[in-house]
């Protein structure tokens, strides 16, 4: 997310055509010289590979796409991937900190209390109601998926860092490793056997053909669901603020200035909110999710005992 | 579109690449040691609470007793400054009793010395009237009477005389 006008204006420098109608809308009300392209505000929620800095632009280290049959995989460090692995090495320095602070007292301190409150919050209200004490050895991962997303979600309101979480790819990314939790934490607590037997939904065999499909497309959406949701949120957030600096530049004036950045304010204070809240009801979805395929075994035998 | 959805299959795989090895590395040195810690506490607060619960009860139990304990010897030494009150009183009795009885007998004993010590005076006083008497009678007669004589008269003087 980045505030300075000057890099804003920067790419306004870029605009060279006027295509979508915001920029037609801004040339309406625009002025003279140059017209304004809304898109080229969206570059800075888009992955590039370049980091701003003040009056440095880092280039990243591009790398030649591997070809994995037809696919092209481009394992370049973008912008994303920076903050993704910053945002990791962080986390794990602050968490391993945190647990090194137990050694030496029992009692937590400062900011081991903040961590502390949202490992047993995560533990108390979210894994043990929705999975059980059987929950309970998922709880590392449910910790990693929560501070995780928190921690990339936060990167975005940080002046020059980006959201990777803004990106579809990474929400994409964690929603997978979220689908595999579920099948795998289902297949483990009611044996294969169960597991399959449940994706006929307990229909008659005829129906079979029907359901399977049906039950399979139920396993993608969730995880599918947990993607498009936190993509959009974070994304949404950043738009609006976007949009309230272009006001900025579609006045052109200094004069209007004051009124966007009270709005930005405002919403960037609900997306301080906004990457708590996201942060919690993937983790939180995730752990229903995963507790509705654990407990499973009873609805198998409901469905057996009424057909 | 093209923009927000980006596909990018390489993010997807650093995404998942870094979360795996957060994932075990975290899991390695933070949250098991701090999920066993926070278990361990909690062992702790729990057991440290029931503790202070049975110290409680303990700590009642000690009182009920001191106060029971305190109620009995309340009452034994009531019981025993009464005791002591029933002998001291009986033993008061008895030393009245026997000085009375004593006091009586000396009183006896000393009524019965001074009637002896008058019947000797009187019984001298008898003998010496007696003894004047004669004396007198001498005189008056002017001879001296021989002892036979003397002792009659004197007995007879003595029993003319009054007993008392």
């Amino acid at each position: 997310m980045i505030f300075e006008p000057s890099i804003i204006a920067d790419s306004l420098q870029h605009t060279a055509h006027a295509a979508a109608d915001t920029a037609a809308a801004a040339h309406a009300a625009g002025g003279h010289g140059g017209a304004f392209n809304f898109m080229h505000l969206l570059e800075h929620i888009k992955n590039s590979n370049t980091i701003e800095f003040p009056f440095v632009h880092l280039s990243l280290p591009r790398f030649a796409p591997l070809h994995i049959g037809g696919l092209a995989l481009d394992l370049s460090i973008t912008k994303h991937v920076f903050f993704l692995l910053l945002g990791g090495i962080l986390l794990f320095i602050a968490a391993v900190f945190a647990a090194r602070s137990y050694k030496k007292s029992l009692v937590p301190r400062g900011f081991v209390n903040l961590l502390e409150l949202i490992i047993i919050f995560i533990r108390d209200e979210v894994v043990l109601p929705n999975m059980g004490q059987a929950g309970l050895k998922y709880m590392p991962y449910m910790l990693t998926t929560f501070f995780y997303i928190l921690v990339m979600n936060l990167c975005g309101l940080v002046p020059y860092g980006a959201t990777p979480t803004g990106n579809i790819m990474v929400t994409a990314g964690l929603a997978i490793i979220a689908f595999f939790m579920i099948q795998i934490s289902a297949i483990k607590s009611q044996g294969l056997k169960h597991y399959l037997a449940h994706l006929t939904g307990g229909a008659p065999w005829f129906l079979w053909p029907i359901m399977i499909p049906i039950e399979i497309l139920g396993l993608f959406t969730k995880p599918f669901a947990l993607c498009m949701r936190l993509f959009a949120n974070m994304t949404g957030g950043h738009i609006v603020i976007l949009s309230l600096f272009g006001l900025i530049f579609m006045f052109r004036s200094f004069a209007v200035a004051p009124v966007p950045l009270l709005f930005v304010v405002g919403i960037y204070m609900l997306e301080l909110f906004v990457a708590f809240l996201q942060a919690y009801v993937f983790t939180m979805l995730t752990s229903l999710f995963m507790g509705l395929g654990m407990q499973a075994e009873g609805h198998e035998e409901h469905h057996s005992h009424s057909s | 579109m093209e923009l927000l959805f980006d596909i990018n299959p390489g993010l997807i795989i650093w995404t998942i690449l870094s979360f795996l090895v957060l994932l075990f590395l975290l899991a390695k040195f933070a949250w098991t040691p701090i999920l066993k810690m926070l278990g361990d506490r909690e062992g702790q607060i729990r057991s440290a609470l029931e503790q202070a619960d049975r110290a409680r009860t303990e700590a009642e139990e000690m009182i009920k007793q001191n106060e029971k304990n305190l109620a009995r010897a309340e009452e034994e030494y009531q019981k025993m400054i009464r005791e002591g009150k029933m002998l001291a009183e009986k033993l008061k009795d008895e030393i009245v009793v026997k000085a009375k009885q004593q006091a009586q007998q000396e009183l006896k004993k000393a009524s019965e010395e001074i009637q002896r010590n008058i019947d000797a005076a009187k019984l001298q006083l008898r003998s010496e009237i007696a003894g004047l008497a004669i004396q007198a009678t001498e005189k008056i007669l002017d001879e001296t009477l021989d002892d036979a004589r003397r002792k009659k008269l004197t007995d007879s003087v003595i029993n003319k005389l009054p007993k008392n």
